[in-house]
């Protein structure tokens, strides 16, 4: 008797059955939208619902599209908080932590913080000449990484005196948590405005494919599914799966060959000081001139053409594409286990036939960070604007002999003449 | 009605620690073992409990200081391993008590799985700190320059393989289990091995920023451990009971001083001062150079307060003394936190020691809990007031550019030279 409680008390979490069921799904469903679907059979009217939804998603993107970066980034931004807002309240609900309200001001307090960050380390370099004007932004920007850690540092100080004698390890627990929903919530979000700032292009082409992936799958999966692809998550199949793959490949291909053509997409997103907007408009870089290729034998005996005019790019939305159906996938199968570890149905209930904004970007997850490496890897080199940034606050004589270093390479490349006017 | 109330009492679902009659006892997961060695039982058997305790926690903290003079006189490498090998051990004891608290011996993909992860990460930032500094070795060995070129995708798919292999490992009955321990094994890595390579990006700047830090928060340990056992009376704060006020405040005063006088002292030598470099020709690791004005002697007026004190007009000394009353400032009154942190994590846990690593203070994580903090400041406070960025690096990244970009760049540059009156004219080289 003594024995199976001391063994009870010390957190047996060998079985997962000890969850507490959480409470039914309220149904969030718009008036309208019911009695317009009255007459139908509940299984047609959730598929009408999804369907619905999954239009207005789509349409609200391309709306936000033609508004432009900056709308997008806000966008972004608003993903991030309401999918870091879910996160926490899982955890709250897991935990019985409403009674600790110190932690729900920290947690956001966090959030704050780690935004304050990120914002001052990217995008205060494209609005490097905006900066340069005012003083008191000099100011912050320069001593950026001191005051955002002296942020960080006053959470954590109140985090350590709000420690409660009896709720130690509850408040361990959800500090934890905190941080890792930050590392994956915010940390994404920011390589997205990356991403975003790259090139209009870059932000479309990975979320659109993967979006793809998401519907293609489905599709192939109902119409031919049969076998199953992975236990977690039952409803998958491996002709879903291979399917959607292909299908999403070749809407890459397509979906890139348009927008390659328009520089809105193609051009980095710069900040124009004296117009006080953005403004999308260069010399498209070589990856989106038309190129001509030979088709390899193998295909050319399918396709029956013996060159074909594409843009470079193209061949990068093929690597994008296939990152986004086969490891794309793994994000929804690590949301589908974390919902069946905390026994929840959906993440929230914000769009109705959907659940939670997570749900829709578990798998955006990884993607952005592919992304974003795969730029920094193999497209371009370091960030010209952040470099001149880091240029300019060197000391003087460290200026000069960099100055004079690059002055030697640049003459040597044959790129600068070597005359008296530099 | 008592089975459903401790089932009630599982962790994660109450809104309190359920609190058992054994804090320390049988059911506690890390039994404290004496693993004393045999020569001290022996000196000390004659002495009484309490004092034997003193005595050995007296000379294996003696042994620890010894073994760290040691350490800096074989120079940076034998550091920088050294720091590797601190980093591993507390990340192996953080582990195993995560291990112990949710009874996960049993899953064993997740050791391995945390190792993994644990390589990963240590193989990313290991790349970016050996691509700065070791630049010039790097461009010149060829499979070395493909492994730096795409560093951050090898390091990604690195991650990414053990990411996927945790996904498939999710078995039916364990979820929750196993993600706790992703959970774990991820805020363990986020303390342990980012704090670590900072510490070695401060030992690169230069020795004394390394071993400044260091020393201070050990000062501050001792010596708010004895102002508090001399003078010790109101308590701090309810986390750590043995804590006094009497002993923060000695400790601080104490630690501001002893960080003037040994910044006064390692000014003077220019293997301390001097930025480690990496010697192409001779394959070894160099501490030479001109020092900085940081480390040459200046005169300093006393403020008027001071003066009436001490009785000087001016002093000479080295402007990294009074950088060295902000480090030691951080240590005294921040760092004990980190210490804070951890009593709480041990009390939550309910834990005695992190391990039982050294004889008398527990594990490695118990004497490192309050360097924690300290390192990460001291890399911001560097990169935020002493040094701006890498030149090496920047010219580096600069060669990668495109040609057009390259040109912008050095315009802009040039530019802004010629407009500090730098650069005399425009045809100046």
């Amino acid at each position: 008797e003594v024995d199976l409680e001391e063994r009870l008390h010390e957190l047996d979490l060998r079985s997962d059955s000890d969850i507490p069921d959480v409470p039914p799904p309220t149904d969030s469903t718009p008036e309208i939208l019911k009695r317009a679907l009255s007459g139908l059979s509940a299984r047609w009217k959730n598929w009408w619902i999804r369907g619905i939804l999954s239009l207005a998603m789509i349409s609200v993107f391309f709306l936000i599209i033609y508004l432009g970066s900056f709308m997008l980034m806000l966008l972004v931004l608003s993903i991030q908080v309401k999918c870091y807002h879910e996160i926490i309240t899982i955890g709250y609900r897991v935990y019985h932590s409403y009674d600790l309200p110190w932690f729900r001001s920290l947690s956001w307090y966090f959030l704050l913080c780690v935004n304050y960050f990120f914002y001052g380390e990217t995008v205060a370099d494209y609005f490097a000449t905006f900066v340069q004007r005012r003083e008191q932004l000099q100011f912050l920007i320069r001593y950026h990484r001191f005051i955002s850690f002296a942020l960080y540092l006053t959470g954590f100080c109140m985090f350590v005196l709000s420690l409660v004698k009896k709720h130690y390890r509850l408040q361990f627990y959800m500090f934890a948590w905190t941080h890792v929903t930050l590392l994956i919530t915010v940390t994404q979000s920011h390589l997205v405005i990356q991403n975003l700032f790259e090139g209009m292009i870059w932000f479309l082409v990975p979320i659109s494919s993967v979006i793809c992936n998401d519907i293609t799958a489905y599709i192939f999966g109902f119409f031919f599914g049969r076998t199953p692809l992975i236990k977690l998550s039952p409803k998958k199949t491996w002709e879903g799966f291979i399917g959607g793959f292909f299908s999403t490949v070749v809407f890459g291909f397509i979906f890139s060959y348009f927008l390659a053509q328009h520089q809105y997409f193609v051009c980095p997103v710069e900040y124009n000081s004296e117009t006080n907007r953005f403004v999308t408009e260069c010399e498209p870089s070589e990856l989106f001139h038309m190129k001509k290729y030979s088709v390899p034998p193998l295909l050319q005996a399918v396709l029956g053409w013996e060159t074909v005019n594409m843009y470079p790019f193209q061949l990068h939305s093929f690597a994008l594409s296939t990152f986004a159906s086969l490891i794309g996938p793994f994000g929804g199968f690590f949301a589908s286990g974390f919902k069946r570890a905390f026994k929840i149905k959906d993440f929230a209930d914000t769009i109705p036939g959907h659940g939670g904004i997570m749900d829709r970007f578990d798998c955006q997850y990884l993607m952005a960070t592919f992304v974003h490496v795969y730029i920094t890897s193999f497209i371009r080199g370091p960030n010209p604007s952040k470099l001149l940034k880091q240029l300019l606050i060197l000391q003087p004589e460290q200026q000069l002999s960099v100055y004079k270093t690059l002055k030697s390479h640049l003459v040597e490349k044959g790129i600068l003449q070597p005359s008296l006017r530099g | 009605l008592q089975e459903s109330e401790s089932e009630n009492r599982l962790d994660g679902e109450t809104a309190s620690d359920s609190e058992s009659k054994s804090e320390f006892g049988g059911s506690s997961p890390v039994p404290t073992s004496d693993d004393t060695p045999e020569v001290l039982n022996r000196a000390l058997s004659n002495l009484s409990s309490r004092w034997k305790n003193w005595w050995v926690r007296g000379i294996l903290t003696l042994a620890m200081i010894t073994f760290f003079f040691i350490i800096i006189y074989l120079g940076p490498m034998v550091l920088m391993t050294i720091v590797m090998c601190v980093q591993i051990k507390c990340f192996h004891e953080i582990i195993t008590i995560g291990y112990n608290v949710y009874h996960s011996y049993d899953l064993p993909w997740f050791r391995t799985l945390s190792w993994y992860f644990l390589l990963c990460v240590n193989y990313f930032f290991y790349g970016e700190t050996v691509t700065d500094y070791f630049f010039t070795l790097v461009q010149r060995e060829e499979p070395l320059r493909i492994l730096s070129k795409y560093h951050r995708f090898i390091s990604f798919a690195l991650y990414l393989t053990g990411f996927c292999m945790f996904v498939l490992s999710l078995v039916k009955k364990h979820y929750r289990l196993q993600f706790y321990m992703f959970g774990w094994t991820h805020v363990t890595l986020l303390i342990v091995v980012t704090q670590s390579h900072l510490i070695i990006h401060n030992l690169f700047e230069g020795m004394i920023w390394f071993i400044v830090p260091i020393s201070c928060v050990i000062c501050n340990d001792i010596m708010a451990y004895m102002f508090g056992f001399f003078f010790g009376r109101t308590p701090l704060i309810k986390l750590s009971p043995k804590k006094t006020w009497e002993g923060f405040i000695g400790g601080f005063f104490s630690t501001v001083l002893f960080g003037l006088l040994l910044s006064y002292v390692m000014s003077g030598y220019r293997c301390f001062t001097c930025p480690v470099e990496f010697n192409n020709d001779t394959n070894s690791f160099t501490v030479d150079c001109e020092p900085s004005e940081l480390f040459q002697l200046q005169e300093y007026n006393i403020p008027g307060l001071l003066h009436s004190v001490l009785g000087w007009r001016t002093v000479r000394m080295y402007p990294f003394q009074i950088h060295s009353i902000a480090l030691s400032t951080f240590a005294s009154l921040i760092g004990p936190f980190g210490g804070f942190f951890a009593s709480g994590f041990k009390r939550a846990f309910k834990i005695k020691d992190f391990a039982n690593t050294i004889p008398g203070h527990g594990g490695i994580m118990d004497r490192f809990d309050c360097q924690y903090l300290m390192a990460t400041f001291v890399n911001v406070y560097i990169a935020s007031f002493i040094r701006g960025p890498n030149p090496s690096k920047l010219i580096q990244q600069f060669l990668t550019l495109r040609p057009e970009q390259q040109l912008h760049i050095f315009n802009t540059l040039k530019a802004h030279l010629v407009d500090r009156g730098v650069l005399a004219s425009l045809e100046d080289a």
